[in-house]
């Protein structure tokens, strides 16, 4: 009875039927109508056994519970920071979760954190008007001192992270730089000029051809290309 | 004088060329192009992003706000004084109760969504080509969204029926024109937007708005094109 409308990996539109049937549910980014499973954006259509999901392929970075995410200290008031999270909503950061040191009362809190300071935390939590708490309470979660940060579209965050991280550790090797990537798109590179440059050249590379199969094989090559200056 | 054919020697029930395309702005979140004709128009969305001034915000969902714009050479007759006018301002609000039906804004609480259309040159049709280029301009950002919006002027010329009028059947002196803009959602059917500029009889418009729906048919499959061909590469 029932039908599916699209292949595997198919590119969808919003308002595009994808299947037709009850027993087929809708996933992430369809809805039902009656019979009909219709897709709620643009996505790569994805069928899991009896389920149709979208995956996005563009759009703004929306905050996350357990995001590990680069801010910039944007204010500081008394109890706390505020940060810019590369979304349309900024995030809070309080005393306690900040450090485990003790801060007397009234202490300057510009002394841990200043405006303009890019820290890496995680996401705690996201209420329904997406206000943000994250902590920076956990490993990795630092303040960066020096480097660079770049921005990248945060959809494409997943490959140049790489399967458990192959894709920025082979980065970080051919390169001598220190890397952290943020789900929200933002990506912190301090190492030598030169090989920060190569860096971002290579971050660009994966972004502008993250579709592509066989891309790991392919910034292999150009990093023992161009690397090594050292 | 009759009417007999076009001036530009099309059928009545035909298009000017249409050609579109999407990510044509690198810096925006999505952006899309759509040229009918003469009338080009280029639409880019940035957000979901913060809104200022505070009063604006709605707790509730995210908002749309549109903005038409002619630039100042882009049509034959005089030049268009630079920035906002009294026409400007409906259009743009009259695109954005067209596309708002279709938008589902309510994950983005207390932010905006901003639509610019800007038109480099336009020989009439401009707000329809507008709404086209913004409909994809949006689902290129990636935005929770029902369906497309696609749109296209219908109207009357002396005693014919047609679709698209260009400038000079839109000024055309020796009879009545009547000049229907209508946007609709393509996969239901309904209409989110429908003007008129003239006069026309309850039955000529029934069956203008039915001549409208088969051409905005054709409007949809380019835009889904257009669409489809910016990712095509991922299929591989």
């Amino acid at each position: 009875m029932s039908e599916i409308m699209v292949k595997d990996k198919d590119i969808s539109v919003p308002g595009e039927t994808l299947a037709v049937g009850m027993d087929i549910l809708p996933g992430m980014g369809t809805y039902r109508d009656g019979e009909k499973i219709i897709a709620n954006r643009l996505g790569l259509a994805m069928i899991e056994g009896r389920t149709i999901k979208l995956i996005p392929l563009s759009g703004r970075y929306i905050p996350k519970t357990g995001d590990t995410v680069i801010c910039k200290v944007i204010d500081v008031g008394f109890n706390g920071w505020r940060l810019d999270t590369n979304s349309a909503y900024s995030a809070m950061l309080s005393m306690k979760d900040a450090t485990s040191e003790f801060i007397a009362r009234g202490a300057n809190l510009t002394q841990y954190y200043d405006l303009g300071d890019y820290i890496v935390c995680k996401i705690v939590n996201v209420t329904s008007q997406k206000l943000i708490d994250v902590t920076m309470k956990g490993p990795g979660l630092r303040k960066l001192k020096g480097g660079r940060v770049i921005e990248v579209d945060s959809n494409k965050v997943p490959r140049i992270i790489g399967k458990q991280g192959s894709m920025v550790i082979m980065i970080k090797d051919a390169t001598n730089c220190n890397i952290s990537v943020g789900q929200n798109g933002l990506i912190w590179i301090d190492g030598e000029p030169m090989n920060e440059l190569l860096a971002i050249q290579t971050i660009r590379k994966i972004e502008k051809e993250s579709h592509l199969s066989g891309l790991t094989d392919k910034i292999k090559e150009f990093l023992d290309k161009n690397g090594k200056h050292k | 004088m009759t009417y007999k054919t076009r001036i530009d020697g099309r059928g009545f029930d035909e298009t000017r060329p249409i050609e579109a395309k999407v990510g044509v702005i690198k810096r925006a979140d999505g952006s899309a192009m759509f040229k009918i004709g003469n009338t080009w128009a280029y639409a880019a969305v940035y957000g979901p992003r913060n809104l200022h001034p505070k009063f604006l915000q709605d707790p509730q969902k995210g908002i749309l706000r549109c903005n038409y714009n002619m630039m100042p050479f882009s049509s034959s007759g005089e030049r268009v004084r630079p920035g906002g006018s009294r026409r400007s301002k409906e259009i743009s609000l009259v695109t954005e109760k067209a596309l708002l039906p279709v938008l589902d804004l309510e994950e983005y609480p207390n932010s905006v969504v901003d639509v610019f259309i800007e038109l480099p040159q336009t020989e009439a049709g401009s707000r329809c080509a507008g709404i086209c280029a913004a409909s994809m301009a949006l689902a290129d950002a990636g935005l929770n969204m029902k369906d497309l919006v696609c749109a296209v002027s219908v109207g009357r010329v002396a005693d014919k029926l047609l679709v698209d009028l260009d400038y000079s059947e839109e000024s055309y002196a020796d009879g009545p024109v009547a000049d229907i803009p209508v946007a609709i959602m393509p996969n239901s059917g309904k209409i989110t937007l429908l003007q008129m500029d003239g006069e026309v009889k309850k039955e000529e418009l029934m069956k203008l708005l039915e001549m409208g729906k088969k051409v905005l048919m054709n409007i949809y499959e380019i835009q889904k094109k257009a669409l489809k061909e910016k990712y095509h590469e991922v299929e591989v």
